[in-house]
């Protein structure tokens, strides 16, 4: 099973960071859906060539955050958790959230002006996804 | 099967010059080890120890089980050896040595030497005295690799590799290490490599073991801390500082315990923290032994 994992040198984060943002991007773009299993941590390493210690390292912490689960002589597998997907979803949408808020402070928008515009577009959001019900009540700045 | 590959207990070995001194050591099936050292540390001897090249004066030294040096013949049969040291014939070709090898090693395995031929870019007509100092590197490791030994040492193994080839020889030994019953011990100056792919990672200066601990631990444990000082504030001192620099108000420490307790501290001694950093493996290993020198001059 080939991974696709790619571990940079140029890159300052430490390897086994590297592995848990690769592999949590896989399962968040669903090419590893909930019971996927992973690579054992022996044949990760040796497709990245990268440490044993390490490969494990990376699996344990994505096991403690609950995305992987490894069953004992049987390997590791995405975790079937339903609120997994949601919350990485999450994640990712306070990374995207936090870009637009410090464009925002570069443009010198206060915050209530980023929430005004932000509001508008959901509300649009809505209002394209049921033309037929009234806009909401939010003004739009 | 629960006993380590190498074990070494309390042991000694005087040259005139030089002494290793009181070395304990232990690598287990599965691990990969990196021997990291400046010149003269004691990597090579150490290597030589393990596979009964020359007997210590004290301490006990197994290897896959055998005492050593008494039983090195034994422990050979499922030893790969390459080093700078060791001979091949100049005028014999790479293929006669190996079916030399494989002639006594039983596990040589024909289809994984064409493979290492391949990989290494090396062709079983060539003279040994026609190669270069690279190629010859290739061939021993080629002779090590190909009979599937259960512990390899590997002394500077990717010393004189062009990138292709040293990157050919990362994989051939990630790829021994899918075997969890499989070991490695190897030496190297390259950092970068002792990084990648060593589980534990012992350090050696002037024939003492300064660390000898797991990679993951052994790097994050280090950090370099920029502080900027308000006047008249002298540098906190903090734990585990293995340096001070200071210039103006901004000072820079590094530490071999850092915790975040570390910028707690800074906090109470109303020090900001600018940044935080990680080391390298090279970065620590010139810290470590520079840090050491100038402790000994004092």
């Amino acid at each position: 099973m080939h991974s696709g994992l790619l571990i940079s040198h140029a890159d300052a984060r430490p390897m086994y960071l590297q592995i848990i943002e690769q592999i949590q991007q896989r399962i968040a773009v669903g090419d590893w859906p909930p019971g996927h299993e992973l690579p054992s941590i022996r044949a990760l390493a040796a497709e990245t060539r990268v440490s044993v210690i390490t490969v494990k390292r990376a699996y344990l912490e994505l096991e403690r955050a609950g995305v992987i689960v490894t069953r004992q002589g049987r390997g590791s597998f995405v975790a079937e958790r339903a609120g997994l997907s949601l919350e990485l979803h999450r994640q990712e949408l306070d990374t995207q959230l936090a870009a637009a808020a410090d464009l925002g402070r570069r443009l010198g928008l206060s915050a209530d002006a980023l929430a005004d515009r932000l509001r508008g577009l959901a509300q649009a959001l809505e209002d394209q996804a049921h033309p037929h019900e009234p806009a909401g009540s939010e003004e739009e700045s | 099967m629960n006993e380590p590959l190498i074990q070494l207990a309390g042991v000694c070995k005087a040259y005139r010059f030089f002494s290793l001194t009181d070395v304990h050591l232990r690598l287990e099936a599965g691990q990969v080890m990196g021997l990291v050292g400046p010149n003269g540390a004691g990597k090579t001897t150490m290597i030589r120890l393990l596979m009964g090249m020359v007997r210590q004066d004290r301490g006990e030294v197994r290897v896959l089980g055998h005492p050593i040096p008494e039983g090195q013949a034994l422990a050979k049969q499922d030893i790969g050896f390459a080093s700078e040291e060791m001979r091949l014939y100049g005028q014999a070709t790479l293929g006669w040595h190996m079916r030399l090898v494989r002639d006594m090693r039983a596990s040589w395995d024909e289809g994984y030497a064409a493979h290492l031929l391949c990989h290494f870019n090396l062709h079983p007509d060539q003279r040994v005295r026609e190669l270069s100092h690279g190629e010859r590197v290739k061939a021993m490791l080629l002779l090590a690799l190909a009979p599937r030994p259960r512990l390899l040492l590997l002394d500077e193994p990717t010393t004189g590799l062009d990138p292709v080839a040293r990157h050919e020889l990362l994989v051939e030994l990630m790829d021994v290490v899918r075997d969890d019953r499989r070991a490695i011990l190897f030496s190297s100056h390259h950092t970068q490599d002792v990084e990648q792919i060593s589980d534990v990672i012992t350090f050696l200066d002037r024939g003492r073991i300064v660390e000898s601990r797991d990679k993951e631990s052994f790097v994050d444990r280090w950090r370099r801390v920029f502080l900027d000082l308000p006047a008249g504030t002298a540098v906190p001192a903090l734990p585990g500082a293995v340096s001070v620099t200071t210039t103006g108000r901004a000072a820079v420490v590094t530490t071999r315990e850092y915790s975040p307790a570390v910028e707690e501290m800074c906090a109470r001694a109303r020090v900001t923290v600018r940044d935080v950093q990680r080391l390298t493996l090279e970065e620590i290993f010139v810290a470590t032994v520079t840090s050491q020198r100038e402790e000994q001059q004092r």
